[in-house]
């Protein structure tokens, strides 16, 4: 425990500045790195994440902590979205040309389901005493629970996964917290690359990653941008880890495909 | 780049062969269609790919090994298989091998004329992808909507990517013709090997159905000659209306609901004449509290009033008829719903016919008035309107030409907003009959042109319309090539109905909201089932 602690500052300073959060960064081994043993994990993961930190954008030469390449790495980490929200990052690296960023959204809080369903039910009762109407109360509950579900099975997002496969293709999966899953498959010949952007959402100035498809027609030109992460919303920091990663994939896959 | 090679689910567990199936140089990928089993003569495999790549013209080829280890003492195969890249070449030769018991494969990939100084001793990294062959042989992919200018060109280059896999496995259908249970020259394995049926009930009607389907497709080709699931979404539409008509037929004819309805006919229509009665009434006193010219006012509400009368008198020299005609109307819904909906459509344009003509007077009283208004105002500028050069010039009038002009203006102003008052009522009544009949159509239009065969498809059978692929990594070992499942992405709902709508009949007013208010403020009468194009008066 110590180590990891100590780690945490010199991660901060190593940090471009950002406004105070009050989520620091922690990470946590799975079980492939408890399964070495706690006194070795630690200075494996001590130098695996200053190789990450250290580490250029692109690059095919990544220097990997010794033994640590052959295994599924797989990570996890918090961050936080755009409005301050928890947001946990799980990385797994499944092979050198296969990894996977999952993104979970915070889960539907007790507290504005309640307030939400005490609202509904206050108006309806308000309108009940007004017209003496026992039908109304029945479609308040009707409409609350069709509400409730409509919401889970069309709106709320639970989970966002960004699969990147070499020389196949990227896939964006949104999990719904009703347990339903809605998948774009996206093929490599149409990546033009990955890119964080910025933009104006309401009043503020965000980040956002998105991939950039090609135009059949022009070479250089872009067809769509097709943001990722759209409901999870994650801020730079966390953009950055993902940018990174995808990077050394996409400049792999550029640089076979350029050498036929 | 890696190499991806395709693999069957339906072959995972055949015995030990040799792959055969396409290799796409491009995306460096090798579809595998059937595996080929031992014993076999290499001629005589090498004939059926003739065969099979003649018929089917995609070039299948014999792409490398599958070993399949159920003993541990089957290391000789091992030597065999190996042999045998030498009697098919292929660049590169595969070899897939699953230990009996194990869900982990190896996989290798041989390139034998790539020169060593590259560094690799000729071999490639390999990601293995399972598919399900049925579902990709009947799956139709739906490529994203794409922009409208690039259609026609890029029809055969989407044919890379993943298209290329599905259009392999759909025009191999002559490879699976013949199966491992045949008692062909060649045995394969591929997904028709899975489907045999324990039961012979099963069996039985499978082979009874297929005469059946033969007779609805003959059917089907004889009616339209537009594309299969054109001819279905349309016989399921005229199914469904025939049915709902024959249901609203036998609602209708049951418990005399006809001389119900026949019996508040006349009763209604004489209500409403009554209201609008009362509506003219209080239009020739004071609407709102707003003053009227009272001399106009009269005229035209006495006017009105007895065109009602009229109507009215109509409507009772009708009443004997009606239950009999409403019978015989009645019956035309066992031709479809549609049919009926229409019928009603026009009855209420029948019955509503005064509120109509009200509406065509009001207008081109107002019509007149605004034309007259507008020439007299020019006057009162100096101007003209220039009918040869089709714009307004400068004019010098004599002293009586504009006194004249400017009493004409005055007497037209101050009598405008009576007319003005008339005119907006009567639009409004007949604009809520126009949205009535609207509403009716776009029922109508509703039934004719939902593709309820395509959606039921993709209801029962979702992976027969694909919008795309989705891929799932399957557990994976260190050392082990990563292996991922291949799944079809059914094409979402709005999709199915935008792709597979079935053309209407296009009788949507084709005004947008701006003409239509100004063709409203000019007193100009409305058409709305007229379409552009038709002669104007």
């Amino acid at each position: 425990m110590n180590n990891r602690q100590s780690q945490d500052p010199r991660r901060a300073q190593a940090r471009k500045p950002k406004p105070a959060r009050p989520f620091h960064g922690c990470r946590r081994a799975t079980a492939a790195a408890r399964s070495v043993g706690r006194g070795v994990a630690n200075p494996f993961l001590r130098k695996w994440v200053q190789s990450r930190r250290e580490d250029a954008a692109g690059g095919l030469e990544r220097r990997r902590p010794g033994g640590w390449g052959d295994r599924i790495m797989e990570a996890e980490q918090s961050f936080s979205d755009i409005c301050g929200g928890r947001l946990a990052l799980q990385c797994r690296y499944y092979s050198p040309s296969c990894r996977e960023f999952c993104v979970s959204c915070p889960r539907l809080s007790l507290r504005s389901l309640t307030a939400v369903t005490c609202t509904v039910w206050l108006a309806a009762y308000g309108l009940f005493t007004l017209c003496e109407n026992s039908m109304i109360l029945s479609a308040a509950i009707f409409i609350t629970l069709l509400g409730l579900l409509g919401y889970l099975h069309f709106v709320k997002i639970d989970q966002e996964t960004l699969l990147i496969i070499d020389s196949l293709g990227i896939q964006m999966t949104s999990s719904y917290a009703s347990g339903k899953e809605s998948t774009t498959f996206i093929e490599m010949g149409k990546v033009k690359d990955l890119v964080i952007n910025e933009a104006i959402y309401m009043q503020k100035v965000i980040y956002y990653l998105c991939i950039l498809l090609k135009d059949p027609v022009e070479p250089h030109g872009i067809s769509q941008v097709v943001p990722v992460f759209q409901s999870a919303k994650p801020r730079l920091d966390c953009l950055i880890e993902v940018y990174r990663s995808c990077q050394e994939i996409l400049a792999h896959q550029k640089a076979t495909s350029a050498s036929p | 780049m890696v190499l991806k090679a395709f693999f069957p689910t339906c072959c995972a567990s055949a015995d030990s062969g040799l792959l055969v199936g396409r290799w796409v140089p491009e995306q460096s990928s090798a579809v595998v269609l059937a595996v080929v089993h031992f014993p076999f003569i290499p001629i005589q495999v090498k004939e059926l790919l003739a065969q099979v790549q003649q018929a089917s013209r995609v070039g299948v080829a014999v792409l490398g090994t599958w070993c399949h280890r159920r003993q541990e003492s089957e290391e000789s195969l091992g030597h065999f298989l190996e042999g045998l890249g030498a009697i098919f070449s292929h660049e590169p030769w595969l070899q897939l091998c699953r230990e009996r018991g194990s869900k982990f494969w190896s996989c290798k990939a041989t390139h034998r004329q790539v020169p060593a100084s590259l560094g690799a001793p000729g071999q490639d990294q390999v990601m293995l992808i399972f598919y399900d062959q049925r579902k990709v042989l009947l799956s139709q992919l739906h490529p994203p909507a794409a922009l409208p200018d690039h259609q026609a060109g890029d029809a055969t280059a989407s044919a890379g990517g993943l298209a290329a896999v599905f259009d392999t496995v759909a025009r191999s259908e002559v490879l699976f013709r013949s199966d491992q249970f045949d008692e062909g020259p060649v045995r394969l394995s591929h997904w028709q090997s899975e489907g045999v049926e324990a039961s012979i009930l099963v069996e039985l009607a499978k082979q009874a159905s297929g005469p059946i389907c033969l007779l609805l497709a003959c059917l089907l080709s004889l009616i339209s000659a537009a594309s299969t699931s054109r001819k279905a979404n349309m016989l399921v539409s005229v199914f469904l209306d025939v049915a709902l008509g024959l249901a609203l037929l036998s609602w209708l004819h049951g418990k005399d609901r006809i001389g119900q309805l026949a019996d508040a006919l006349v009763p209604v229509a004489d209500h409403v004449a009554e209201e609008l009665q009362h509506l003219l009434q209080w239009l020739m006193g004071a609407p709102a509290g707003l003053k009227m010219n009272r001399a106009l006012d009269q005229v035209l509400g006495r006017f009105f009033l007895y065109h009602i009368h009229l109507w009215i008198s109509y409507i009772h020299l009708m009443s004997p008829f009606i239950e009999r005609i409403l019978w015989h109307l009645g019956l035309s819904a066992c031709l479809g719903l549609t049919v009926a909906l229409s019928i009603l459509s026009d009855i209420i344009a029948l019955l509503t016919f005064h509120i109509y003509c009200f509406y065509v007077y009001g207008a081109r009283l107002y019509c007149m008035k605004i034309c007259g208004l507008s020439s007299l105002w020019r006057l009162f500028r100096g101007k003209k309107w220039n009918v040869l050069r089709q714009r307004v010039d400068s004019c010098s009038y004599d002293l009586d030409q504009l006194f004249i002009g400017t009493l004409l203006f005055t007497i037209l102003v101050f009598l405008l907003p009576t007319t003005a008052l008339y005119y907006l009522v009567f639009t409004l009544l007949r604009l809520l009959v126009v949205t009535v009949q609207g509403l009716i159509h776009l029922l109508v239009d509703l039934v004719n042109s939902l593709p309820l065969y395509s959606l039921g498809l993709r209801l029962c059978r979702p992976y027969r319309l694909a919008a795309g692929v989705k891929f799932r990594v399957l557990e994976h070992e260190a050392g082990r090539p990563l292996r991922l499942l291949m799944q079809i992405n059914p094409l979402p709902y709005s999709r199915v109905v935008h792709t597979y709508r079935l053309p209407s009949c296009g009788c949507h007013p084709k005004h947008s909201w701006g003409s239509l208010c100004r063709k409203l403020f000019f007193g100009e009468l409305i058409y709305p089932w007229r379409q552009r194009g038709d002669k104007q008066d």
